[in-house]
């Protein structure tokens, strides 16, 4: 019982017994409450649900960068034409896979459809998956050009660009993917002529191979030459009106 | 204490509730991104890259210019020498080996033999770049057969620039002289060194370090086309 007058007089309590603990599981339950959703949230926003990443979609033709890539050694710009001299790296028009696929797989079912676009000159329609919103601006040819490799944006630990059977979206391209690099290119800059080599990470064996090219003892070393090199303005890539202009 | 009226309440609700809605139209605005389809003023589904119109003419003007577009001099003939535009210089043969690497490699092999990997999956073979008649073939066969194609094999002017053309072109003719030259082509330092081969190194990728030789070989031999 509560003794409210110090008179020992005993006062029918305002909230029955029980309360005491009912606050506190209500305060511990507001907590958990409110750590679920955040956690439910971020989890949705980090899930395939929402980034793709990962996720194969339906395309008009199984084209698979493993086949081509990997078992037939094509380099990425025997079809992507423009990556280096554009912001839209290209993607093939019918007429790139005639230039093998007149003679070769030409009879097979699962390849009407790229015969069939080329007798009525319709364009393929690929599905597309890296996908940047309309108020993001991103180009290809300044990034080749500043040597970022592909494969750091197309492959992750899982799904190697040129080993993808079908191709996949491979990073979230959130906000904060970008400006890890952009604050500090130094952790991933290569050298130019590696840009389209897909086995180049930093601390792989060909990474390590570069170092000791350039007489660097590490990725650190290395990025600091590079950026240096490559003229890399850091200072101002983390302006809002770099990527949202 | 009421550190909110509930018309604040309602008016929060409907802001958040609109700024859900906004999403989808920044995302996706009106505006057509390279290939994107849909653009409906040129009707449904029909991507934003146009096809052209039969006889376009690009903005950059005609190419009247025979000998640079079209590898042939003002007789009609192929061409001998690169063109006026051009200059021969390391650095083009580079760029044409990277080029060649690229666009040519995966049927020509990479000493130009015809034997490059689609052609072992069954492409057509094409013939050895060091076959007589193609030795004898001037420089202006090789940009014509890539600018219009030849048999089975397609045009590469969309997919090549008309510079990168010519450093191909260029550069096959070292490929050429690479493969049959002869000792007087050599400069001495080279010359040593074919006669006292240096050991063949053992490595497990085989063959590695005769192609940096020939490489080397190829790039000293330069300009005696
Ligand atoms: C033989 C032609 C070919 C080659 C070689 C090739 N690609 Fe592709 N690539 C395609 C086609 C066709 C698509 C569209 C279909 C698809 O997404 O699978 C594509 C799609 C892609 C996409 C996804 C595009 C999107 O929808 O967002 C990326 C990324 C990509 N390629 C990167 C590469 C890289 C990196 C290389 C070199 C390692 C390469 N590709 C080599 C033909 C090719
Ligand atoms: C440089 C030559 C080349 C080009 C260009 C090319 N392909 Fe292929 N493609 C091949 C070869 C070689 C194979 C394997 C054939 C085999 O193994 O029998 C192949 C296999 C395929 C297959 C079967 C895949 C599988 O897993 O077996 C498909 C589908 C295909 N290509 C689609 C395309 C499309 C679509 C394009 C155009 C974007 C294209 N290819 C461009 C050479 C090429
Ligand atoms: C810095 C990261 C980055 C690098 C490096 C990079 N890409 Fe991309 N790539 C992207 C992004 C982001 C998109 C989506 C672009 C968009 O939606 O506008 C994309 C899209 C593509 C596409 C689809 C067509 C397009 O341009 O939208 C292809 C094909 C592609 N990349 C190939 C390549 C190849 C080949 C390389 C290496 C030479 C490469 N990428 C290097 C980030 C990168
Ligand atoms: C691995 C490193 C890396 C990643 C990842 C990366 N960038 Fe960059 N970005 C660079 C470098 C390096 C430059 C060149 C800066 C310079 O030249 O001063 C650059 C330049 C740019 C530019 C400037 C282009 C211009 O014309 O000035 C834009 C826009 C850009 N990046 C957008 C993006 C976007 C959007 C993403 C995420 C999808 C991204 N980048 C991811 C390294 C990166
Ligand atoms: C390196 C490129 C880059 C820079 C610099 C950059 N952004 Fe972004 N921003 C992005 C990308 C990419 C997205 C799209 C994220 C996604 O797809 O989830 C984005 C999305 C956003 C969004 C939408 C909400 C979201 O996260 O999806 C806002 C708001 C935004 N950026 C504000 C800013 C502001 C403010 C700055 C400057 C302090 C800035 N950005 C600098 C690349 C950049
Ligand atoms: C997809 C495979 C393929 C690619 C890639 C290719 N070619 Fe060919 N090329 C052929 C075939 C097959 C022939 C023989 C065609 C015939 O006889 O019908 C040929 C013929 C030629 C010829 C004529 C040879 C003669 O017999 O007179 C030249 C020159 C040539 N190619 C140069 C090139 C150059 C330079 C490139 C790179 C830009 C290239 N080719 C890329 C398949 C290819």
């Amino acid at each position: 019982m509560i003794s409210l007058n110090g008179k020992g007089n005993s006062v029918a309590p305002v909230f029955p017994p029980g309360v005491n603990s009912l606050v506190r599981w209500s305060i511990a339950g507001g907590v958990v409450l409110v750590l679920t959703v955040v956690g439910l949230a971020s989890a949705l926003y980090w899930s395939p649900l929402v980034t793709d990443v990962n996720v194969a979609k339906e395309q008009p033709v199984p084209f698979s960068h493993h086949r081509h890539v990997s078992a037939n050694g094509i380099d990425c710009r025997y079809c992507h034409t423009t990556v280096e001299t554009s912001s839209f790296a290209g993607i093939p028009p019918t007429e790139t896979c005639m230039t093998c696929h007149s003679v070769i797989l030409n009879d097979q079912e699962m390849f009407k459809p790229v015969v069939d676009s080329w007798e009525s000159g319709k364009p393929m329609e690929w599905t597309r998956l890296n996908d940047m919103p309309d108020f993001v601006y991103f180009n290809h040819s300044i990034h080749i050009d500043k040597g970022i490799g592909c494969n750091h944006c197309h492959s992750n630990e899982t799904a190697k660009i040129e080993d993808m059977r079908l191709t996949v979206k491979a990073q979230t391209f959130h906000m904060s993917w970008c400006l890890d690099c952009h604050k500090d290119p130094s952790q991933y800059i290569r050298p130019k002529d590696e840009v389209f080599n897909m086995d180049w990470e930093p601390g792989s064996v060909d990474a390590k191979n570069s170092y000791e090219a350039f007489g660097v003892a590490n990725q650190e070393e290395l990025g600091a030459k590079l950026v240096k090199d490559y003229n890399v303005e850091v200072e101002q890539l983390t302006n809002c009106s770099i990527c949202h202009r | 204490m009421k550190w909110m009226s509930m018309k604040n309440w309602v008016l929060c609700g409907l802001v958040l509730a609109t700024m859900t809605g906004c999403h989808p139209d920044l995302w996706n605005q009106d505006r057509y991104e390279p290939l994107e389809s849909g653009a409906s003023v040129f009707g449904e589904g029909e991507s934003s890259a146009r096809m052209l119109v039969e006889g376009t003419v690009p903005y950059q003007g005609a190419k009247l210019d025979d000998a640079y577009y079209r590898g042939r001099n003002t007789n009609g003939e192929l061409l001998t020498a690169l063109p006026e535009q051009m200059t021969l210089s390391r650095e083009l043969l580079k760029r044409g080996q990277e080029r060649y690497g690229i666009y040519c490699s995966p049927c020509h092999g990479d000493q130009g033999a015809g034997d490059g990997m689609i052609v072992q999956r069954g492409f057509v073979p094409p013939t050895n770049f060091s076959a007589p008649r193609l030795l004898e073939s001037p420089v202006g066969y090789y940009f014509e057969v890539m600018t219009n194609g030849f048999g089975r094999m397609y045009s590469y002017a969309s997919r090549i620039p008309v510079e990168d053309r010519w450093a191909i072109a260029a550069y096959v003719r070292v490929l050429q002289l690479s493969q049959n030259a002869t000792p007087d082509l050599l400069t001495d330092e080279l010359l040593n060194k074919a006669k006292n081969p240096p050991a063949p190194k053992v490595e497990a990728g085989h063959g590695a370090g005769h192609e940096a030789d020939n490489h080397e070989n190829k790039e000293e031999a330069k300009g005696e086309h």
